[in-house]
């Protein structure tokens, strides 16, 4: 009954609007930051956001959910639920840091991809399906960390990494604990009850092998005490970047392959 | 000798999809589209005087797809699991076993059409809706490498709900698996085509249904990654007549060609001929 309570508590702490956000990490963390903006096919979609930046003096491609600080930028943003265009932007930068030979940094903290009409009518299964086939075969590091909510498929797309991290009060699902608890008992009232059958905080997935490594939060969470939050955040990508910057790219692709071949496996 | 073998797997097939055809005396079924009620078995290929396709089981759509006696199983003892505990998941799957005589849902077959081989995997909608089980995901990552390893074309029916909610994240990941295991597929210069069926939603759309060199569909198929509902609420009004339907995917351009089913065989026989090393002879 403690998990329950515990992975639900959880599910509000990676929901605070004062947790740390993709435009905090960028400002802390990297140095240089140069947006690029559009997919080159149709629109730009504000709820991805990426480029180019140094961090600590190494050119990276970094890119992630946005979900927007004030209401304005939630509204533009869809509160960091991505339209087909976000995806296929994100596919446009990553494929420019193979190009480059740049690594791959990756925020995740999303509800999900946006479920509207003009989404499915631009083809949003089709971008998150390419995203992941295009991610699987990439020959530069990439490491992924999901910072808030990781929800479905539209965070997924983001996150065909080599390494994934987790803050420690993340959660990561294959959808949110409302959406499940209203699939399955036709009621979203149950949300809390759904969070601890999920397996969706950081210690079940990284004992189910999802993810490889959790970043501590201080006491009570990151927006408690941001500076110590982004810091952690700093070390753990900082020591990933440097394990993964000597592997050749056809060595990277084949551990990214078996990694996520070995998932659901064991029969 | 071979002869007997081909006699005898074609006869299982046979009755396997027959009972995929099944339908109590009782249960006739009224058409969605025409209203009228039908029953559904003495419909060729069960498809609607009116055009309306009804939903068909893995065995059934290997039987319509495959030349007589081609037919052979690949992982047919690959079983279900619950992999997170999940409460009730059991006796869930259980019963979907039971009902459609179906381990998991997902078939693969080796095969040929037209004499032209290749691999088939079918989902099965009547189990659980056709969602993305580990299982499923592991058999479909194992039919892709079997493809690859004998450099074979891939075929893949889809009918899917989406994911399997009790598997949780471990479903995610299989949107990942298959779709790494595809782009491995497609370096190796292989032919993929990818078949959506009634209904394609969810991680199905967003992973290995979307990512076929050829990409068709059956009539009136629902295909899309969010559910009519769940758009229909976050929009807050009705949606579009025909949307999300296989011919509105073919005019946002998703799918090659809408192909009804009596004509989806010789289909597939073409693309394979057109993708045939040297030519069509």
């Amino acid at each position: 009954m403690s998990d329950k309570i515990a992975a639900a508590g959880r599910v509000a702490i990676a929901r605070h609007p004062q947790r740390p956000n993709i435009s905090d990490y960028i400002d802390a963390l990297f140095t240089d930051f140069f947006e690029q903006r559009g997919d080159r096919l149709m629109g730009e979609d504000a709820s991805i956001l990426g480029g180019i930046a140094l961090f600590h003096g190494r050119p990276v491609t970094v890119i992630g959910t946005r979900k927007g600080k004030t209401l304005e930028e939630n509204l533009t943003c869809r509160f960091g639920m991505p339209d087909p265009e976000g995806y296929r932007k994100a596919q446009r930068l990553m494929r420019q840091a193979e190009k480059f030979r740049r690594p791959i940094v990756t925020f995740v903290d999303t509800g999900g991809a946006y479920p509207g009409l003009e989404a499915e009518e631009r083809g949003q299964g089709e971008a998150i399906a390419r995203s992941l086939l295009e991610m699987s075969r990439l020959r530069v590091p990439i490491v992924t960390i999901i910072t808030g909510e990781g929800n479905s498929g539209g965070a997924l797309a983001l996150a065909v990494a080599d390494r994934v991290l987790m803050l420690e009060n993340a959660i990561y699902a294959i959808l949110s604990p409302e959406g499940f608890a209203s699939i399955l008992w036709k009621d979203a009232k149950r949300w809390e009850e759904a969070s601890g059958l999920m397996k969706l905080t950081a210690p079940e997935l990284l004992e189910l092998g999802v993810i490889d490594e959790i970043v501590p939060e201080p006491a009570g969470g990151a927006h408690l005490a941001q500076a110590a939050a982004l810091r952690q955040v700093d070390e753990a990508l900082r020591r990933q970047l440097l394990s993964l910057a000597k592997e050749k790219g056809s060595a990277l692709v084949e551990r990214r392959y078996q990694k996520f071949r070995r998932m659901g496996e064991k029969v | 000798m071979s002869d007997i073998f081909a006699k005898r797997r074609s006869r299982l097939l046979a009755m396997k999809a027959l009972r995929d055809r099944y339908v109590p005396p009782d249960r006739a079924v009224t058409c969605p589209q025409c209203g009228q009620v039908r029953d559904q078995q003495a419909l060729p290929l069960s498809v609607c005087p009116c055009g309306h396709h009804f939903p068909v089981g893995a065995y059934y759509r290997l039987g319509i797809t495959l030349d007589h006696g081609s037919f052979r199983e690949l992982y047919p003892d690959l079983g279900a699991q619950d992999p997170l505990s999940f409460p009730g998941y059991w006796e869930k799957l259980a019963e979907a076993q039971r009902r459609t005589g179906l381990r998991e849902a997902l078939v693969s077959a080796l095969g040929t059409i037209d004499g032209q081989k290749c691999v088939v995997s079918v989902l099965d909608g009547r189990f659980l809706l056709g969602s993305m089980s580990s299982v499923v995901g592991e058999k479909l990552t194992k039919t892709i490498e079997y493809a690859e390893k004998n450099r074979l074309p891939l075929i893949v029916f889809s009918a899917s709900g989406g994911a399997r909610m009790q598997e949780g994240i471990l479903s995610l990941m299989q949107m990942a698996k298959t779709a790494a295991a595809l782009g491995r597929f497609d370096e190796r210069g292989l032919l993929y085509i990818s078949v959506l069926t009634d209904p394609t939603t969810g991680g199905v759309t967003a992973s290995f249904a979307s990512l076929g060199d050829i990409i068709l569909a059956e009539p009136g198929a629902l295909i899309g990654f969010a559910g009519p509902r769940v758009i229909q609420q976050t929009i807050g009004e009705t949606l579009p007549e025909g949307f999300q339907r296989a011919e509105f995917q073919q005019e946002h351009g998703f799918v090659d060609a809408v192909v009804p089913r009596d004509a989806l065989r010789d289909t597939l026989a073409r693309l394979l001929r057109l993708h045939r090393k040297g030519g069509a002879s």
